[in-house]
This record gives structure tokens, C-alpha cells and sequence, in this order.
């Protein structure tokens, strides 16, 4: 079990940041939200509706008001980076090639990637991949864009742009946004609402202002980065045993 | 009793396997992209990729065993002195058994191998949640035109295997070796015949085709999406696939060919 009696509202126009340690299930949060898993217990309602009881046609439409960065990028390799941006729009509009063209340079400019059109994935560094793949989340104007991990293995200037960019985003367009992350700085300085995952509950729940006056250990713990505390450094192993040191 | 459970346990995963492979292929034979130019396109370049790459290993495979195959027939027809007959051999072996046969399990090395690693990768890397979620069936789109690429290719490249056969086998028995080549062609003519051996041949290499590509690509959307199980994944799809098409040929054969 990853989640036991979570609830979590995510505010509409927002930038919301989970945080939460490694492996407490935040990718599987939005891949919950997204309906591409289904809960044992309980619902999830994005705009209205419960997403895991929807049809798979109706579910696909739901989905094509969402926009999702994923952790790698995710491109299409055998695409262009033009193709990529070009292919939801492709998929999801009648509209014509130069208008296609028109949003799609629109999009990548926006991103700052205008010039690299005509690359392939395999061309771009880490931090160009996850622009790129900002652009083709946003290629059809979603109503809410999910971010897993855009900080994570990204250099000081890469992770700058891409704070810059998801906070104009927002400004720009009132786009909901759910950020998921473990880098705390980065994510403090943009979101609107955070929300800290621990052990399958939410430990806190806020303005990043009240999170950074929070005295929860735990809280207080993964914000300042200490290595011993709620959390132990040591995994749990069992003290009867010397694992056979002693022979 | 442990054993029994874990036999039950065994036992169970292994249907739920099988019936998990049955719906996706059911859910995703011939249902290509909705737009058509699309489709063609995605299709076209399967098929290049599948089957066209494929050809040089089919065609220099295929001659060599119709060398050999002509060289060892010659060699056993000619004590009984009726080595006239191994352009009849040679048609009737590669037609029914060797030509889909050997070109499925080639095909399974080349083919099939690929296709698992190139999905398994798109799995690895996000792209196939990534068509998820901009609405887009990856069934359709990735794993549609691959099937089918794969079902079209491999009987046209028995074909082909039997045809190089042939040739190669006539430039062993009848260049070198100095069978007539009047009575290498017209003893082959007269023996095979297009409704028992071509036909039976052709639906040997469908069946394969079905089965391996079913394989290669189920085990590269079901892969575990890291470097150790993408070469699990892919080392599967040519293990099984090989073992599938053998286990196959028997059956079609005892009901093709079984009634003396």
C-alpha cells in the first residue's frame, strides 16, 4: 500500500508543489490523477468529474485537457522536436498544416527552443529535452499541466529557466499546475500551495511560508536536508541478528 | 504441500499471462490510427523496417541451404542413380518445411528481437505513458502497425527464402555438378503442386508470423521497464518464439501432411 486515507484538494489556477521524500508514491500520485492507475478505495474528481469511472473514450478526452512533463522528457525518439510539439495537435485538432506550424513554433519559442525545430531528441541536452517536452505539454492549452520531477538531475541554469518558465506559464495563462518534487528551494520559491507526503499521509499541508514555520520533525527534517531524525539513516534490519560477524 | 501451492501459484500466473496476451492481442489486431495518411505512413515504415531489412539475411540464408540441400541430395540420389530429381527435392523440402520454417526462426533473431527492445524502450523512457496521456491509444499507434508489418512480412520473405533456394540449389546441381537442366525444372514442375505445398507453406509462415510477432511485441509492452528487463524481454521473445514455431510446424504438418 502506497497511500492510506490521503485527501488532497488541488486549488484551481495554482501552482501546487507535492513534496514529499523519494519513493513515498508522488509519481503514482499524478499517475492516479491521470487515471493511467485506478485506486483500490476511494475517488479521484479532476474538474467536476470522477476520472476512474469514466470510459476509455471519455477518459482520453478528459486527458486531452491535461498536459503531463514527464520525469525523462519522454520525447518521441523516431520524431523531430517540431513532429513532437506538432503531434498532440496533430491528434486532437482539425486544424490546418500552417496553422499547426504557426502554434508549434509559437509554443517552442515560448520555451526558448525556436531554433532547435529541426533537431532530433537525440540532439538535445537534459535540460532542452525537458523544455521541449514543456512545449508539447502545453501545445494544446491545457487546463492543467503535471510536473514530475522537471528539477531532478538538471544543472543550476537549466533548473533556473525551468522554474522561470513554469512560473510565467502560470502567471501567463492561469494554467492549474501540480509540480511534483523533492527539490525544496526550487519548489518553495514558485508554488502557490504545497503539500508534504510522508509514509502514505500528507504530514503537512500550506503556503510555503507556513511550511517553513512548521515544527513537525519530519516536516522540518526533509526541508533542511538532515540526515538522521523521523526518517532513520539506518534501514530497519533485524538487531537479533549479527548476519554473521561474529563467526 | 508447499511445492503444491507454489505449482497453483505457478499455474495461475501463467493463465493470467496467457489471457492477459489474448486481450492485447485482440485489442490491438488491425486497428491502426484513425487518420489514414498517418497509418499508411506508420505502416510503411514498419513493413521497411520488419521486412525489407530483413531480406539480406533471408536471401543469402536461403541460398546457402539450397546449396547444401542440393549437394547432400545429390550426393544419396545419386547411389540409387535417379539424381535428376533434386530440383524435386530441393522445391518439395524449402516449399513445405525448410522455407518457413528456417525463415521464422530467423525472422524470430532479426525481426522479433528488435521489436521487443524498440518497445520495451519506448516503455523505459516514458513514451508509451506519454501517448497515454495526450489521449492517444499506444495500442494503435505503436503496437498496431508492428503486428501487422510483422504478419505481412513474413510469409512474402518465406517466399523469398524458397526462391533463393531454388536458385541456389540449380547453380550447385545443375552448374556444377551436371545435372540435366531440362529434367531439374520439369521434375520439379510436375511434383509440386500450387493447392498442397505453396498454399500449405504460405499458411505455415501466417501462423508463424501471427505467433512471433504476437510474442515480440506483448513481451516488449510487458517488459520491466529497466536495462535487465529489456534483455530478459528480449532474450523471451527469441526463446519462445523459436520454441512456438517448432512446436507449431508439428502440428501443422501432422495436419497437412499426415494422412498417408
Amino acid at each position: 500500500m502506497i497511500y492510506d486515507d490521503v485527501s488532497l484538494t488541488i486549488p484551481r489556477g495554482k501552482i501546487t508543489a507535492v513534496m514529499g521524500p523519494s519513493g513515498t508514491g508522488k509519481t503514482t500520485l499524478l499517475r492516479l490523477i491521470a487515471a493511467q492507475l485506478s485506486p483500490d478505495s476511494g475517488n479521484i474528481m479532476v474538474d467536476g468529474q470522477d476520472v476512474h469511472t469514466l470510459s476509455r473514450s471519455a477518459l482520453y478526452k478528459v486527458r486531452e485537457k491535461i498536459g503531463m512533463l514527464f520525469q525523462s522528457g519522454a520525447l518521441f525518439s523516431d520524431m523531430t522536436v517540431f513532429e513532437n510539439v506538432a503531434f498532440p495537435l496533430e491528434e486532437h485538432t482539425q486544424l490546418s498544416a500552417v496553422e499547426i506550424k504557426k502554434i508549434v513554433l509559437e509554443k517552442l519559442h515560448s520555451v526558448g527552443l525556436r531554433g532547435a525545430a529541426y533537431l532530433r531528441p537525440s540532439e538535445l541536452s537534459g535540460g532542452m529535452a525537458r523544455r521541449v517536452a514543456l512545449a508539447r505539454a502545453i501545445a494544446l492549452d491545457p487546463e492543467l499541466v503535471m510536473f514530475d520531477e522537471p528539477f531532478a538531475g538538471q544543472d543550476p541554469i537549466s533548473k533556473g529557466v525551468l522554474v522561470e518558465l513554469i512560473r510565467k506559464l502560470n502567471d501567463a495563462t492561469g494554467i492549474t499546475s501540480v509540480l511534483v518534487s523533492h527539490d525544496v528551494e526550487e519548489s518553495l520559491s514558485i508554488a502557490d500551495h504545497v503539500c508534504i507526503l510522508a509514509g502514505g499521509f500528507v504530514i503537512a499541508e500550506g503556503s510555503p511560508d507556513e511550511i517553513r514555520a512548521s515544527d513537525n520533525a519530519q516536516v522540518k527534517q526533509f526541508l533542511h536536508g538532515e540526515p538522521d531524525g523521523p526518517v532513520p539513516f539506518h534501514y530497519p534490519e533485524d538487531l537479533g541478528s549479527d548476519q554473521g560477524v561474529s563467526q | 504441500m508447499k511445492g503444491l501451492i507454489s505449482l497453483g501459484a505457478w499455474l495461475f500466473d501463467w493463465l493470467e499471462a496467457i489471457g492477459r496476451a489474448g486481450i492485447f492481442l485482440f485489442q490491438s489486431i488491425f486497428r491502426l490510427p484513425v487518420r489514414f495518411g498517418e497509418a499508411v505512413n506508420l505502416l510503411v515504415r514498419q513493413l521497411y523496417s520488419v521486412g525489407v531489412l530483413s531480406l539480406v539475411i533471408i536471401i543469402v540464408s536461403g541460398t546457402f541451404i539450397g546449396m547444401v540441400l542440393s549437394l547432400q541430395g545429390y550426393s544419396i540420389l545419386a547411389k540409387f542413380g535417379s539424381e535428376d530429381s533434386v530440383g524435386q527435392l530441393l522445391a518439395l523440402s524449402l516449399l513445405r518445411e525448410l522455407g518457413p520454417v528456417v525463415t521464422a526462426l530467423l525472422f524470430a533473431g532479426r525481426a522479433g528481437s528488435s521489436l521487443t527492445a524498440e518497445i520495451g524502450l519506448m516503455k523505459a523512457t516514458e513514451q508509451l505513458s506519454s501517448y497515454e496521456m495526450m489521449g492517444v491509444d499506444p495500442l494503435r499507434r505503436v503496437i498496431a502497425p508492428r503486428f501487422i508489418a510483422g504478419v505481412v512480412c513474413l510469409p512474402l520473405l518465406s517466399m523469398v527464402f524458397s526462391a533463393a533456394g531454388i536458385i541456389g540449389g540449380l547453380l550447385v546441381s545443375v552448374g556444377w555438378l551436371g545435372v540435366s537442366d531440362g529434367s531439374f525444372w520439369s521434375l520439379m514442375q510436375q511434383s509440386v503442386y500450387f493447392d498442397t505445398d505453396i498454399v500449405n507453406g504460405l499458411i505455415k509462415a501466417l501462423v508463424f508470423a501471427v505467433a512471433i510477432t504476437w510474442i515480440a511485441v506483448y513481451q516488449g509492452y510487458e517488459c520491466v521497464p529497466t536495462s535487465e528487463g529489456i534483455g530478459k524481454a528480449t532474450t523471451r521473445t527469441v526463446v519462445l518464439g523459436s520454441l512456438a514455431v517448432l512446436a507449431l510446424d508439428f502440428v501443422l504438418t501432422a495436419a497437412m501432411f499426415g494422412d498417408f
